[in-house]
Protein backbone atom coordinates (compact mmCIF):
# COMPACT_ATOMS: atom_id res chain seq x y z
CA UNK A 1 0.00 0.00 0.00
CA UNK A 2 2.67 2.44 0.70
CA UNK A 3 4.54 1.25 -1.88
CA UNK A 4 1.16 2.24 -4.46
CA UNK A 5 0.74 5.81 -2.33
CA UNK A 6 4.63 7.11 -2.35
CA UNK A 7 6.65 5.03 -4.84
CA UNK A 8 4.83 3.39 -8.01
CA UNK A 9 3.34 6.65 -9.04
CA UNK A 10 6.94 8.71 -8.88
CA UNK A 11 8.00 5.84 -10.66
CA UNK A 12 5.48 5.89 -13.29
CA UNK A 13 5.86 9.54 -13.67
CA UNK A 14 9.63 8.85 -14.59
CA UNK A 15 8.88 5.91 -16.58
CA UNK A 16 6.51 7.80 -19.17
CA UNK A 17 7.25 11.33 -19.01
CA UNK A 18 6.02 11.94 -21.85
CA UNK A 19 2.43 10.60 -20.39
CA UNK A 20 3.07 13.02 -17.44
CA UNK A 21 3.59 16.10 -20.16
CA UNK A 22 0.37 15.56 -21.51
CA UNK A 23 -1.56 15.63 -17.64
CA UNK A 24 0.33 18.73 -17.01
CA UNK A 25 -0.22 20.49 -20.13
CA UNK A 26 -4.45 19.20 -19.26
CA UNK A 27 -3.60 20.48 -15.62
CA UNK A 28 -2.70 24.24 -17.19
CA UNK A 29 -5.43 24.73 -19.76
CA UNK A 30 -7.70 24.15 -16.55
CA UNK A 31 -5.72 25.60 -14.43
CA UNK A 32 -5.45 28.93 -16.13
CA UNK A 33 -9.58 29.21 -16.68
CA UNK A 34 -9.40 28.49 -12.97
CA UNK A 35 -7.26 31.47 -12.49
CA UNK A 36 -9.33 33.82 -15.27
CA UNK A 37 -12.49 33.23 -12.91
CA UNK A 38 -10.95 33.61 -9.98
CA UNK A 39 -9.09 37.04 -11.05
CA UNK A 40 -13.01 38.26 -11.56
CA UNK A 41 -14.02 37.40 -8.02
CA UNK A 42 -10.92 39.07 -6.49
CA UNK A 43 -11.98 42.11 -8.80
CA UNK A 44 -15.30 42.83 -7.24
CA UNK A 45 -14.09 41.64 -3.91
CA UNK A 46 -11.02 44.07 -3.78
CA UNK A 47 -13.21 47.20 -5.05
CA UNK A 48 -15.90 46.43 -2.87
CA UNK A 49 -15.65 43.69 -0.68
CA UNK A 50 -18.60 41.44 -2.20
CA UNK A 51 -18.46 38.12 -2.58
CA UNK A 52 -19.68 37.57 -5.97
CA UNK A 53 -21.80 34.60 -5.67
CA UNK A 54 -23.35 35.43 -9.01
CA UNK A 55 -20.16 34.84 -10.83
CA UNK A 56 -21.06 31.50 -12.00
CA UNK A 57 -24.25 31.83 -13.26
CA UNK A 58 -22.51 34.91 -15.16
CA UNK A 59 -20.92 32.27 -17.52
CA UNK A 60 -23.56 30.44 -18.28
CA UNK A 61 -25.53 33.62 -18.83
CA UNK A 62 -22.73 34.80 -21.62
CA UNK A 63 -22.48 31.23 -23.16
CA UNK A 64 -26.06 30.78 -23.52
CA UNK A 65 -26.54 34.14 -25.03
CA UNK A 66 -24.08 33.92 -27.03
CA UNK A 67 -25.03 30.87 -28.55
CA UNK A 68 -28.98 32.35 -28.27
CA UNK A 69 -27.99 35.19 -30.55
CA UNK A 70 -26.00 33.08 -32.80
CA UNK A 71 -29.06 30.45 -33.15
CA UNK A 72 -31.12 33.65 -34.25
CA UNK A 73 -29.10 33.96 -37.37
CA UNK A 74 -26.28 36.83 -36.55
CA UNK A 75 -22.90 36.38 -37.62
CA UNK A 76 -20.76 35.03 -35.11
CA UNK A 77 -18.38 37.82 -34.20
CA UNK A 78 -21.14 40.43 -34.00
CA UNK A 79 -22.65 37.93 -31.59
CA UNK A 80 -19.65 38.11 -29.15
CA UNK A 81 -19.77 42.37 -29.20
CA UNK A 82 -23.67 41.71 -28.70
CA UNK A 83 -23.21 39.48 -25.95
CA UNK A 84 -20.05 42.45 -24.46
CA UNK A 85 -23.14 44.74 -24.75
CA UNK A 86 -25.27 42.46 -22.73
CA UNK A 87 -22.94 41.73 -20.01
CA UNK A 88 -21.95 45.59 -19.90
CA UNK A 89 -25.78 46.48 -19.94
CA UNK A 90 -26.23 43.92 -16.93
CA UNK A 91 -23.17 45.47 -15.06
CA UNK A 92 -25.38 48.35 -15.51
CA UNK A 93 -28.54 47.48 -14.15
CA UNK A 94 -27.17 45.60 -11.27
CA UNK A 95 -24.98 48.78 -9.87
CA UNK A 96 -28.08 50.66 -10.51
CA UNK A 97 -30.73 48.07 -8.93
CA UNK A 98 -29.15 46.17 -6.59
CA UNK A 99 -25.83 47.54 -5.10
CA UNK A 100 -26.58 51.32 -5.08
CA UNK A 101 -29.64 51.18 -2.83
CA UNK A 102 -27.53 48.70 -0.62
CA UNK A 103 -24.19 50.80 -0.10
CA UNK A 104 -22.63 51.08 2.97
CA UNK A 105 -25.07 47.74 4.39
CA UNK A 106 -23.26 44.87 6.14
CA UNK A 107 -21.00 42.97 3.52
CA UNK A 108 -23.09 39.51 4.11
CA UNK A 109 -26.18 41.90 2.97
CA UNK A 110 -24.19 42.17 -0.24
CA UNK A 111 -23.45 38.55 -0.62
CA UNK A 112 -27.44 37.74 -0.04
CA UNK A 113 -28.17 40.29 -3.11
CA UNK A 114 -25.19 38.69 -5.21
CA UNK A 115 -27.31 35.28 -4.09
CA UNK A 116 -30.31 37.00 -5.73
CA UNK A 117 -29.01 38.28 -8.68
CA UNK A 118 -27.58 34.58 -9.30
CA UNK A 119 -31.36 33.21 -8.54
CA UNK A 120 -32.99 35.90 -10.65
CA UNK A 121 -30.21 35.02 -13.50
CA UNK A 122 -30.81 31.66 -13.47
CA UNK A 123 -34.59 32.15 -13.66
CA UNK A 124 -34.12 34.89 -16.38
CA UNK A 125 -32.03 32.40 -18.75
CA UNK A 126 -34.33 29.68 -18.22
CA UNK A 127 -37.46 31.78 -19.65
CA UNK A 128 -35.10 33.37 -22.90
CA UNK A 129 -33.32 30.63 -23.67
CA UNK A 130 -34.45 27.62 -22.25
CA UNK A 131 -33.08 24.73 -20.14
CA UNK A 132 -31.71 22.69 -23.04
CA UNK A 133 -28.21 21.80 -23.53
CA UNK A 134 -27.06 23.55 -26.62
CA UNK A 135 -23.24 23.57 -28.69
CA UNK A 136 -21.06 26.32 -28.35
CA UNK A 137 -20.24 27.96 -31.57
CA UNK A 138 -16.31 26.92 -31.66
CA UNK A 139 -15.85 26.87 -35.43
CA UNK A 140 -18.08 29.35 -36.00
CA UNK A 141 -16.05 31.50 -34.25
CA UNK A 142 -12.50 30.46 -35.60
CA UNK A 143 -11.62 28.57 -33.16
CA UNK A 144 -8.95 26.01 -34.04
CA UNK A 145 -10.70 22.39 -33.44
CA UNK A 146 -7.75 20.15 -34.70
CA UNK A 147 -4.41 18.96 -32.67
CA UNK A 148 -0.68 18.68 -32.89
CA UNK A 149 0.82 16.07 -32.09
CA UNK A 150 4.53 16.19 -30.50
CA UNK A 151 6.90 13.67 -29.59
CA UNK A 152 8.70 13.98 -26.59
CA UNK A 153 10.90 11.75 -25.39
CA UNK A 154 9.75 9.18 -27.96
CA UNK A 155 6.51 9.59 -26.76
CA UNK A 156 3.02 10.98 -27.99
CA UNK A 157 2.07 14.41 -26.64
CA UNK A 158 -1.06 15.67 -28.50
CA UNK A 159 -2.15 19.39 -28.15
CA UNK A 160 -6.01 20.29 -28.82
CA UNK A 161 -5.84 23.46 -31.19
CA UNK A 162 -8.40 24.52 -28.88
CA UNK A 163 -6.70 24.20 -25.48
CA UNK A 164 -3.79 25.57 -27.08
CA UNK A 165 -6.40 28.76 -28.15
CA UNK A 166 -7.72 28.84 -24.34
CA UNK A 167 -4.40 28.89 -23.15
CA UNK A 168 -3.05 32.05 -25.10
CA UNK A 169 -6.25 34.08 -25.20
CA UNK A 170 -6.77 33.61 -20.94
CA UNK A 171 -2.88 34.25 -20.39
CA UNK A 172 -3.47 37.85 -22.61
CA UNK A 173 -6.27 38.69 -20.99
CA UNK A 174 -4.78 37.63 -17.63
CA UNK A 175 -1.59 40.00 -18.32
CA UNK A 176 -4.11 43.25 -19.59
CA UNK A 177 -6.01 42.75 -16.58
CA UNK A 178 -2.50 43.12 -14.74
CA UNK A 179 -1.41 46.05 -16.63
CA UNK A 180 -4.55 47.79 -16.32
CA UNK A 181 -4.82 47.44 -12.71
CA UNK A 182 -1.21 48.91 -11.40
CA UNK A 183 -0.29 51.22 -14.87
CA UNK A 184 -3.61 52.69 -15.21
CA UNK A 185 -5.20 55.55 -13.18
CA UNK A 186 -8.64 53.74 -13.27
CA UNK A 187 -6.73 50.75 -12.28
CA UNK A 188 -5.38 52.40 -9.42
CA UNK A 189 -8.75 53.64 -9.01
CA UNK A 190 -10.12 50.04 -8.51
CA UNK A 191 -7.38 49.18 -6.18
CA UNK A 192 -7.98 52.55 -3.78
CA UNK A 193 -11.58 52.01 -3.55
CA UNK A 194 -11.50 48.32 -1.78
CA UNK A 195 -9.00 49.86 0.97
CA UNK A 196 -10.71 53.23 1.39
CA UNK A 197 -14.12 54.43 0.41
CA UNK A 198 -13.99 57.65 2.18
CA UNK A 199 -10.63 58.35 0.79
CA UNK A 200 -11.68 57.57 -2.65
CA UNK A 201 -14.50 59.94 -2.43
CA UNK A 202 -12.20 62.52 -1.68
CA UNK A 203 -9.92 62.19 -4.60
CA UNK A 204 -12.61 62.26 -7.26
CA UNK A 205 -13.59 58.31 -7.29
CA UNK A 206 -17.24 57.77 -8.12
CA UNK A 207 -17.38 54.46 -6.79
CA UNK A 208 -20.66 53.79 -9.56
CA UNK A 209 -18.62 54.04 -12.18
CA UNK A 210 -15.90 51.72 -10.39
CA UNK A 211 -18.44 49.03 -9.78
CA UNK A 212 -19.76 49.26 -13.15
CA UNK A 213 -16.39 48.82 -14.60
CA UNK A 214 -15.20 45.82 -12.35
CA UNK A 215 -19.07 43.91 -13.21
CA UNK A 216 -18.54 44.46 -17.16
CA UNK A 217 -15.01 42.72 -16.33
CA UNK A 218 -16.37 40.04 -14.29
CA UNK A 219 -18.92 39.65 -17.45
CA UNK A 220 -15.80 39.82 -19.77
CA UNK A 221 -14.51 37.14 -18.24
CA UNK A 222 -17.34 35.15 -17.82
CA UNK A 223 -17.79 35.37 -21.72
CA UNK A 224 -14.12 34.04 -22.13
CA UNK A 225 -14.02 31.37 -19.61
CA UNK A 226 -17.84 30.54 -21.10
CA UNK A 227 -17.23 30.26 -24.68
CA UNK A 228 -13.65 28.44 -23.57
CA UNK A 229 -15.45 25.72 -20.80
CA UNK A 230 -18.60 25.57 -23.26
CA UNK A 231 -16.27 24.26 -25.85
CA UNK A 232 -15.04 21.34 -23.99
CA UNK A 233 -18.46 20.16 -22.38
CA UNK A 234 -21.42 22.07 -23.85
CA UNK A 235 -23.39 24.68 -22.78
CA UNK A 236 -25.80 24.31 -20.02
CA UNK A 237 -26.62 25.74 -16.43
CA UNK A 238 -24.13 23.14 -15.41
CA UNK A 239 -21.45 25.06 -16.26
CA UNK A 240 -21.70 27.47 -13.34
CA UNK A 241 -19.68 24.55 -11.47
CA UNK A 242 -16.55 26.06 -12.64
CA UNK A 243 -17.18 28.59 -10.87
CA UNK A 244 -17.15 27.09 -7.70
CA UNK A 245 -14.18 25.41 -8.70
CA UNK A 246 -12.77 29.23 -8.29
CA UNK A 247 -13.59 28.96 -4.46
CA UNK A 248 -10.99 26.53 -3.47
CA UNK A 249 -8.84 28.53 -5.65
CA UNK A 250 -9.71 31.74 -3.63
CA UNK A 251 -9.42 30.25 -0.35
CA UNK A 252 -5.59 28.73 -1.93
CA UNK A 253 -5.08 32.87 -2.68
CA UNK A 254 -6.89 34.78 -0.67
CA UNK A 255 -9.88 37.22 -2.25
CA UNK A 256 -7.80 40.17 -2.06
CA UNK A 257 -4.74 38.80 -3.87
CA UNK A 258 -4.54 38.81 -7.82
CA UNK A 259 -1.19 37.16 -7.75
CA UNK A 260 -2.51 34.48 -5.69
CA UNK A 261 -5.44 34.43 -7.62
CA UNK A 262 -3.57 33.47 -10.78
CA UNK A 263 -0.74 30.82 -8.95
CA UNK A 264 -3.64 29.03 -6.62
CA UNK A 265 -5.87 28.52 -9.88
CA UNK A 266 -3.11 27.11 -12.00
CA UNK A 267 -1.83 24.87 -9.15
CA UNK A 268 -5.18 23.64 -8.56
CA UNK A 269 -5.52 22.88 -11.64
CA UNK A 270 -2.40 20.83 -12.20
CA UNK A 271 -2.32 19.26 -8.82
CA UNK A 272 -5.40 17.95 -8.74
CA UNK A 273 -5.20 16.03 -12.67
CA UNK A 274 -2.04 14.81 -11.29
CA UNK A 275 -3.52 13.34 -8.06
CA UNK A 276 -6.59 12.24 -10.33
CA UNK A 277 -4.33 10.43 -12.57
CA UNK A 278 -1.43 8.82 -10.73
CA UNK A 279 -3.20 8.51 -7.35
CA UNK A 280 -7.42 9.19 -8.22
CA UNK A 281 -7.57 6.62 -10.70
CA UNK A 282 -5.51 3.34 -9.21
CA UNK A 283 -6.57 3.43 -5.35
CA UNK A 284 -9.73 5.95 -4.96
CA UNK A 285 -11.65 4.40 -8.28
CA UNK A 286 -11.20 8.11 -10.10
CA UNK A 287 -13.30 11.20 -10.02
CA UNK A 288 -11.60 12.46 -8.07
CA UNK A 289 -11.19 16.12 -9.58
CA UNK A 290 -14.63 17.05 -8.14
CA UNK A 291 -13.53 16.97 -5.00
CA UNK A 292 -9.78 17.37 -4.32
CA UNK A 293 -9.37 21.14 -4.98
CA UNK A 294 -11.78 21.68 -1.80
CA UNK A 295 -9.51 19.21 0.80
CA UNK A 296 -6.48 20.62 -0.45
CA UNK A 297 -8.04 24.37 0.46
CA UNK A 298 -9.25 23.04 3.78
CA UNK A 299 -5.37 21.85 4.43
CA UNK A 300 -3.87 24.91 3.58
CA UNK A 301 -6.51 26.98 5.42
CA UNK A 302 -5.60 24.51 8.50
CA UNK A 303 -2.12 25.80 8.46
CA UNK A 304 -2.50 30.18 7.10
CA UNK A 305 -6.02 31.37 7.50
CA UNK A 306 -5.56 34.03 5.24
CA UNK A 307 -4.81 32.08 2.12
CA UNK A 308 -1.52 31.94 0.43
CA UNK A 309 -1.19 34.80 -0.59
CA UNK A 310 -3.96 36.93 1.72
CA UNK A 311 -3.14 40.01 3.42
CA UNK A 312 -1.88 39.00 6.77
CA UNK A 313 -4.60 40.03 9.37
CA UNK A 314 -2.74 41.88 12.20
CA UNK A 315 -4.75 43.36 14.65
CA UNK A 316 -2.87 46.72 16.78
CA UNK A 317 -4.02 46.66 20.24
CA UNK B 1 -8.28 95.05 5.51
CA UNK B 2 -11.58 93.53 3.52
CA UNK B 3 -11.49 94.83 -0.19
CA UNK B 4 -12.81 93.06 -1.95
CA UNK B 5 -9.83 92.46 -4.17
CA UNK B 6 -8.35 91.07 -0.80
CA UNK B 7 -5.35 92.14 1.15
CA UNK B 8 -1.31 91.78 1.73
CA UNK B 9 0.18 89.88 5.15
CA UNK B 10 2.14 91.22 7.29
CA UNK B 11 5.20 89.07 5.46
CA UNK B 12 3.87 90.70 2.30
CA UNK B 13 2.41 87.69 0.47
CA UNK B 14 -0.49 89.29 -1.68
CA UNK B 15 -3.91 87.52 -0.73
CA UNK B 16 -6.62 87.50 -3.85
CA UNK B 17 -10.17 87.86 -3.94
CA UNK B 18 -12.58 85.63 -2.14
CA UNK B 19 -12.72 81.73 -3.41
CA UNK B 20 -15.07 79.96 -1.29
CA UNK B 21 -17.71 81.90 0.60
CA UNK B 22 -19.97 80.12 3.47
CA UNK B 23 -23.67 81.68 4.09
CA UNK B 24 -25.55 81.03 6.49
CA UNK B 25 -24.39 77.20 6.90
CA UNK B 26 -26.96 75.46 9.12
CA UNK B 27 -26.00 71.54 9.76
CA UNK B 28 -28.32 69.12 11.62
CA UNK B 29 -28.15 65.82 12.23
CA UNK B 30 -32.18 64.61 13.48
CA UNK B 31 -32.42 66.98 16.82
CA UNK B 32 -29.00 67.76 17.08
CA UNK B 33 -27.27 71.15 15.69
CA UNK B 34 -24.11 70.40 14.83
CA UNK B 35 -23.86 74.03 12.85
CA UNK B 36 -25.69 76.71 13.69
CA UNK B 37 -25.40 79.65 11.21
CA UNK B 38 -21.78 80.08 10.26
CA UNK B 39 -21.08 82.30 7.53
CA UNK B 40 -17.48 82.56 6.63
CA UNK B 41 -15.69 83.29 3.49
CA UNK B 42 -11.89 81.72 2.43
CA UNK B 43 -9.67 84.22 0.40
CA UNK B 44 -7.35 83.08 -2.51
CA UNK B 45 -3.97 82.29 -1.35
CA UNK B 46 -4.72 82.52 2.17
CA UNK B 47 -4.08 79.76 4.96
CA UNK B 48 -7.62 79.89 7.27
CA UNK B 49 -8.09 78.20 10.10
CA UNK B 50 -10.80 77.15 11.90
CA UNK B 51 -10.36 76.12 15.29
CA UNK B 52 -12.57 75.64 18.33
CA UNK B 53 -12.97 73.14 21.64
CA UNK B 54 -13.65 69.14 20.66
CA UNK B 55 -17.23 68.91 19.27
CA UNK B 56 -17.15 72.57 18.29
CA UNK B 57 -18.51 71.38 14.55
CA UNK B 58 -15.02 72.21 13.16
CA UNK B 59 -15.15 68.60 11.55
CA UNK B 60 -18.63 69.13 10.10
CA UNK B 61 -17.95 71.89 8.81
CA UNK B 62 -14.96 71.14 6.68
CA UNK B 63 -17.25 68.16 5.73
CA UNK B 64 -19.70 70.47 4.24
CA UNK B 65 -17.04 72.24 2.07
CA UNK B 66 -15.63 68.64 1.00
CA UNK B 67 -19.18 67.26 0.26
CA UNK B 68 -19.28 64.45 2.56
CA UNK B 69 -22.49 66.95 4.03
CA UNK B 70 -25.04 68.22 2.65
CA UNK B 71 -25.62 71.30 4.45
CA UNK B 72 -29.77 71.70 6.22
CA UNK B 73 -29.63 75.51 5.06
CA UNK B 74 -27.28 77.60 3.67
CA UNK B 75 -25.12 78.06 0.69
CA UNK B 76 -21.29 77.36 -0.29
CA UNK B 77 -20.43 79.78 -3.09
CA UNK B 78 -17.00 78.56 -4.68
CA UNK B 79 -15.30 80.22 -7.56
CA UNK B 80 -18.32 83.48 -7.51
CA UNK B 81 -20.99 81.09 -8.12
CA UNK B 82 -23.56 78.88 -6.07
CA UNK B 83 -22.57 75.55 -5.38
CA UNK B 84 -25.33 72.66 -5.93
CA UNK B 85 -25.87 70.06 -3.59
CA UNK B 86 -22.91 67.55 -4.69
CA UNK B 87 -21.47 63.96 -4.15
CA UNK B 88 -17.56 64.12 -2.65
CA UNK B 89 -16.63 63.25 -5.59
CA UNK B 90 -18.15 65.69 -7.66
CA UNK B 91 -16.35 68.14 -5.54
CA UNK B 92 -13.24 67.00 -5.39
CA UNK B 93 -13.09 67.20 -9.44
CA UNK B 94 -13.88 70.88 -9.10
CA UNK B 95 -10.46 71.04 -7.12
CA UNK B 96 -11.39 70.58 -3.49
CA UNK B 97 -8.79 68.05 -1.87
CA UNK B 98 -8.57 67.12 1.41
CA UNK B 99 -7.00 64.67 4.44
CA UNK B 100 -9.01 62.82 7.32
CA UNK B 101 -8.26 63.43 10.91
CA UNK B 102 -7.70 59.97 11.26
CA UNK B 103 -5.97 59.24 7.68
CA UNK B 104 -7.45 57.63 5.15
CA UNK B 105 -4.98 56.10 2.88
CA UNK B 106 -5.25 53.34 0.48
CA UNK B 107 -3.06 51.01 2.86
CA UNK B 108 -2.31 48.52 0.44
CA UNK B 109 -1.02 50.67 -2.15
CA UNK B 110 2.39 51.74 -2.58
CA UNK B 111 3.18 55.75 -1.42
CA UNK B 112 3.45 56.17 -5.24
CA UNK B 113 0.19 54.27 -5.96
CA UNK B 114 -1.37 56.48 -3.63
CA UNK B 115 -0.24 59.48 -4.39
CA UNK B 116 -1.53 58.53 -8.25
CA UNK B 117 -4.31 58.61 -7.52
CA UNK B 118 -4.77 62.26 -6.41
CA UNK B 119 -3.91 62.77 -9.79
CA UNK B 120 -7.55 61.17 -10.67
CA UNK B 121 -9.40 64.65 -10.95
CA UNK B 122 -7.17 65.38 -13.90
CA UNK B 123 -8.08 62.13 -16.07
CA UNK B 124 -9.32 63.16 -19.29
CA UNK B 125 -8.71 59.92 -21.15
CA UNK B 126 -11.56 57.09 -21.51
CA UNK B 127 -11.86 53.62 -19.38
CA UNK B 128 -11.18 51.88 -23.49
CA UNK B 129 -8.06 54.24 -24.03
CA UNK B 130 -6.94 53.03 -20.98
CA UNK B 131 -7.17 49.81 -20.92
CA UNK B 132 -5.17 49.42 -24.20
CA UNK B 133 -2.60 51.96 -22.54
CA UNK B 134 -3.08 53.94 -26.08
CA UNK B 135 -2.69 57.89 -26.89
CA UNK B 136 -3.42 60.24 -24.96
CA UNK B 137 -4.07 57.97 -21.75
CA UNK B 138 -0.46 56.88 -21.89
CA UNK B 139 0.53 60.53 -22.77
CA UNK B 140 -1.45 61.31 -19.70
CA UNK B 141 0.07 58.76 -17.51
CA UNK B 142 3.44 60.19 -18.07
CA UNK B 143 2.42 63.73 -17.17
CA UNK B 144 0.89 62.69 -13.93
CA UNK B 145 3.76 60.58 -13.07
CA UNK B 146 5.85 64.03 -13.36
CA UNK B 147 3.86 65.95 -11.52
CA UNK B 148 3.57 63.20 -8.49
CA UNK B 149 7.32 62.88 -8.13
CA UNK B 150 7.60 66.52 -8.08
CA UNK B 151 4.90 66.45 -5.09
CA UNK B 152 7.13 63.56 -3.91
CA UNK B 153 10.21 65.39 -3.49
CA UNK B 154 8.60 68.71 -2.14
CA UNK B 155 7.54 66.74 0.76
CA UNK B 156 10.70 64.82 0.79
CA UNK B 157 9.42 61.13 0.95
CA UNK B 158 11.25 59.61 -2.01
CA UNK B 159 12.70 57.34 -0.21
CA UNK B 160 9.65 55.07 0.91
CA UNK B 161 7.89 55.79 -2.74
CA UNK B 162 7.32 51.74 -3.04
CA UNK B 163 6.80 51.07 0.26
CA UNK B 164 3.08 49.65 0.95
CA UNK B 165 1.43 52.88 3.08
CA UNK B 166 0.28 50.28 5.38
CA UNK B 167 3.78 49.76 6.82
CA UNK B 168 4.50 53.52 7.75
CA UNK B 169 4.86 55.03 10.94
CA UNK B 170 2.23 57.81 11.81
CA UNK B 171 3.81 60.73 10.75
CA UNK B 172 5.13 59.46 7.40
CA UNK B 173 1.10 58.43 6.58
CA UNK B 174 0.17 62.47 7.08
CA UNK B 175 2.27 63.31 5.22
CA UNK B 176 1.49 60.94 2.00
CA UNK B 177 -2.04 61.75 2.32
CA UNK B 178 -0.94 65.53 2.22
CA UNK B 179 0.85 64.70 -0.91
CA UNK B 180 -1.95 62.91 -2.49
CA UNK B 181 -4.21 65.88 -2.06
CA UNK B 182 -1.72 67.84 -3.10
CA UNK B 183 -0.80 65.74 -6.70
CA UNK B 184 -4.62 66.57 -7.43
CA UNK B 185 -3.04 70.71 -7.57
CA UNK B 186 -5.96 71.63 -5.93
CA UNK B 187 -7.90 75.15 -5.79
CA UNK B 188 -8.07 74.66 -2.25
CA UNK B 189 -6.67 72.77 0.12
CA UNK B 190 -8.77 71.14 3.17
CA UNK B 191 -6.33 69.93 5.94
CA UNK B 192 -8.36 68.23 9.17
CA UNK B 193 -6.31 68.31 11.80
CA UNK B 194 -2.59 68.13 10.37
CA UNK B 195 -0.83 67.85 13.57
CA UNK B 196 -3.35 65.44 15.39
CA UNK B 197 -1.77 63.26 17.72
CA UNK B 198 1.71 63.88 16.48
CA UNK B 199 5.19 64.81 18.42
CA UNK B 200 6.62 68.44 18.63
CA UNK B 201 9.75 67.38 15.77
CA UNK B 202 6.81 65.73 13.63
CA UNK B 203 4.34 69.19 14.39
CA UNK B 204 7.08 71.88 13.05
CA UNK B 205 7.88 69.25 10.13
CA UNK B 206 4.13 69.42 8.81
CA UNK B 207 4.20 73.50 9.69
CA UNK B 208 6.97 73.71 7.86
CA UNK B 209 5.74 71.65 4.92
CA UNK B 210 2.08 73.48 5.27
CA UNK B 211 3.90 76.70 5.03
CA UNK B 212 5.99 75.89 2.15
CA UNK B 213 2.77 74.32 -0.01
CA UNK B 214 1.23 77.78 0.40
CA UNK B 215 4.18 79.80 -0.71
CA UNK B 216 5.64 77.99 -3.32
CA UNK B 217 1.75 77.21 -5.22
CA UNK B 218 0.10 79.54 -3.71
CA UNK B 219 -2.79 76.59 -2.61
CA UNK B 220 -4.99 78.25 -0.68
CA UNK B 221 -5.13 76.19 2.55
CA UNK B 222 -8.24 75.47 5.07
CA UNK B 223 -7.17 73.93 8.04
CA UNK B 224 -8.59 72.68 11.08
CA UNK B 225 -7.01 72.35 13.94
CA UNK B 226 -7.25 72.65 18.09
CA UNK B 227 -4.12 73.20 19.22
CA UNK B 228 -4.37 77.19 19.14
CA UNK B 229 -0.58 77.98 19.15
CA UNK B 230 0.06 75.88 15.70
CA UNK B 231 -2.96 77.62 14.37
CA UNK B 232 -1.73 80.97 15.40
CA UNK B 233 1.88 80.54 13.68
CA UNK B 234 0.63 79.38 10.98
CA UNK B 235 -2.89 81.12 9.62
CA UNK B 236 -3.53 84.49 8.25
CA UNK B 237 -6.89 84.83 9.36
CA UNK B 238 -8.84 82.17 11.98
CA UNK B 239 -12.72 81.17 12.24
CA UNK B 240 -13.48 80.47 15.91
CA UNK B 241 -16.67 77.88 16.33
CA UNK B 242 -18.09 76.62 19.77
CA UNK B 243 -20.63 74.66 20.05
CA UNK B 244 -21.52 75.28 16.39
CA UNK B 245 -21.49 78.73 16.23
CA UNK B 246 -19.40 81.20 14.71
CA UNK B 247 -17.91 83.37 17.80
CA UNK B 248 -14.74 84.92 16.37
CA UNK B 249 -13.56 85.29 12.87
CA UNK B 250 -10.28 87.72 11.96
CA UNK B 251 -6.62 87.73 12.18
CA UNK B 252 -4.32 85.60 14.76
CA UNK B 253 -4.01 88.67 17.16
CA UNK B 254 -7.64 89.92 16.85
CA UNK B 255 -9.06 86.50 17.59
CA UNK B 256 -6.96 86.02 20.45
CA UNK B 257 -7.73 88.63 22.50
CA UNK B 258 -11.31 88.15 21.71
CA UNK B 259 -13.40 87.82 24.98
CA UNK B 260 -16.18 84.75 23.92
CA UNK B 261 -12.76 82.46 22.41
CA UNK B 262 -10.95 83.47 25.51
CA UNK B 263 -14.09 82.11 27.35
CA UNK B 264 -14.47 79.15 25.08
CA UNK B 265 -11.38 77.49 26.21
CA UNK B 266 -10.76 78.58 29.32
CA UNK B 267 -14.49 77.34 29.79
CA UNK B 268 -16.59 79.34 31.32
CA UNK B 269 -20.06 78.22 31.78
CA UNK B 270 -22.56 78.63 29.34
Amino acid sequence: MLNEIFIKPFADMVAAPDFLMQVLWEGLVSGILYALIALGFVLIFRSSRIFNFAQGIMVVFAALTLVGLYEMGVPAWICVLLTLGVMFVLAVVIERVVLRPLVGQPDIILFMATIGITLFLIGLGEIIFGGENEVMITEELGIPTGDTVLEPFGGLLILQHLDITVVVVATLLVIALLAFLNYTQMGRAIRALGDDHQAALSVGISLQTVWVLVWFIAGIIALVTGIAWGARAGVSFALEVIAYKALPVLMLGGLESITGAIIGGLMIGILEKLFEIYWGQPLLGGNTETWFAFVLALIVLLFRPQGLFGERIIERV
Amino acid sequence: MKDSDGYVTADGRQIGGVLMEMKNITLRFGGVVAIHDISFDIREGEIRAIIGPNGAGKSSMLNVISGFYTPSEGEVWYKGSKRPPMRPYEVARLGVARTFQNIALFEGMSVLDNVMTGRLTHMKAGIGAQALWWGRARDEEIANRRKVEEVIDFLEIQHIRKTPVGNLPYGLKKRVELARALAAEPSILLLDEPMAGMNVEEKEDMSRFILDVNDEFGTTIALIEHDMGVVMDLSDRVVVMDYGKKIGDGTPDEVINNQDVIDAYLGVAH
